[in-house]
């Protein structure tokens, strides 16, 4: 079964990247995504057993617009930092650790990335489920893991403790 | 409109000479990864403005998704292949003249 | 209209691109450097992308939709490349025990790091 999703993907790539529909460049596609297919099928959707993969990416689509106004405020934090004549008073940086409690890998990636883009903070190491975090400041320090954990448990429907 | 995006193209370039001065002096390895990345990023946004002065953003966009990409594995490249230098230090290896100390770290 | 739009965008992502090389140049260590880095990057070229994609788009054919599309998955890639990439670079630092800049207060508890 994930021989044929990791096909129709790749497939679907090639007919992106080319832009072209003649025979000669559909049967090259097909061979190329026949031979990637059968290479590297374990790479994409490994564990396929789980159901309610599609409505998981759906709600991660749903989860862009809020990931995109954590960028623009965390840019514009940085951008105040960095043209602030006094920066050096204004940050504290420290390391912080704490546990989560997301199970699954691509929760836990995806918690990772969302951490790096929200303001103050950026993630350096997972190890098991300790996230150790680098941040400008108290402040934002204590708001972890905050709201964005329990988002991302809401998207891959993990049970509550 | 061309000389609009000629001025960013110029603009964009300058920005990647600032970004060089990491790159060239340090202090540490890591820095000078951190500049080159940065400049990969800006190098990519650049190549799909020259393709729109030139006007072959069809040709310019591929290049541009292949740099993406180079840029993306070299820096995971050269991350694991630094990771375990323990003497990668503020003031150690990789300042441009290096003299060897017991104490890098204070 | 378009054209507007353009150099709105683009403008404003020059902006955010200036900005993070000053953060690169004027930030005390390699931690807080990797902030403006990685977010600053990220935003600005979604900014200055979009700008070129909406531009792409002033005569419609199915050749310029294609190359709008095709922005957009780089657009997408950096979304999903710039963020591991900062991480990886940060973890090699963290690695190889560069210690974090910091005020005395915040310096207790940070004496285990990995070396």
């Amino acid at each position: 079964m994930r021989y044929l999703y990791t096909f129709l993907l790749m497939f679907g790539f090639w007919l992106l990247l080319s832009g072209k529909f003649d025979l000669f460049h559909l049967t090259l596609g097909v061979i190329s995504s026949l031979l990637v297919s059968w290479m590297s099928s374990d790479l994409l959707f490994i564990d396929s057993s789980k159901k309610g993969r599609l409505i998981e990416v759906w709600r991660l689509i749903l989860y862009i617009p809020w990931i995109l106004k954590e960028i623009l405020l965390s840019t514009l934090h940085v951008t105040w930092l960095a043209l602030h004549p006094a920066m050096k008073e204004k940050i504290a940086p420290r390391i912080v650790n704490f546990k989560t409690r997301l199970q699954s890998d691509a929760a836990r990636v995806t918690l990772a990335n969302s951490i790096t883009l929200t303001p103050g903070t950026i993630t350096v190491r997972i190890e098991g489920d300790v996230f150790t975090v680098h941040a400008l400041s108290d402040k934002v320090a204590s708001g972890l893991p905050g709201e964005m954990e329990e988002r991302i448990a809401r998207i891959f429907t993990e049970e509550r403790p | 409109m061309s000389n609009f995006f000629i001025a960013t193209g110029v603009v964009l370039c300058l920005f990647m000479l600032l970004a060089l001065y990491r790159t060239i002096f340090g202090p540490t390895i890591i820095d000078r990864m951190m500049g080159a990345n940065i400049i990969g990023t800006k190098t990519t946004v650049l190549l799909i403005i020259i393709g729109t002065i030139y006007g072959r953003v069809d040709m310019f966009v591929d290049i541009a998704l292949a740099y993406a990409m180079l840029n993306f594995i070299v820096t995971i490249a050269a991350s694991r292949y630094f990771a375990h230098h323990k003497n990668i230090r503020a003031e150690g290896y990789g300042v441009l003249h290096y003299t060897p100390t017991k104490e890098a770290d204070k | 209209m378009i054209n507007t739009l353009t150099i709105t965008l683009m403008i404003a992502g020059l902006f955010f691109f200036f900005a993070t090389t000053v953060g690169v140049l004027r930030f005390p260590d390699f931690y807080t450097r990797m902030h403006a880095a990685g977010k600053g990057d990220t935003l600005s070229s979604l900014l200055i992308l979009v700008g070129l994609a909406i531009y792409n788009l002033h005569h419609i054919s199915a050749g310029n939709i294609l190359v709008t599309i095709k922005i957009l998955f780089i657009l997408m890639f950096i979304f999903l490349a710039s963020p591991t990439a900062t991480h990886a670079i940060i973890d090699a630092g963290y690695e190889s025990g560069i210690k974090p800049w910091g005020k005395e207060s915040n310096r207790e508890g940070q004496d285990d790091l990995a070396d």
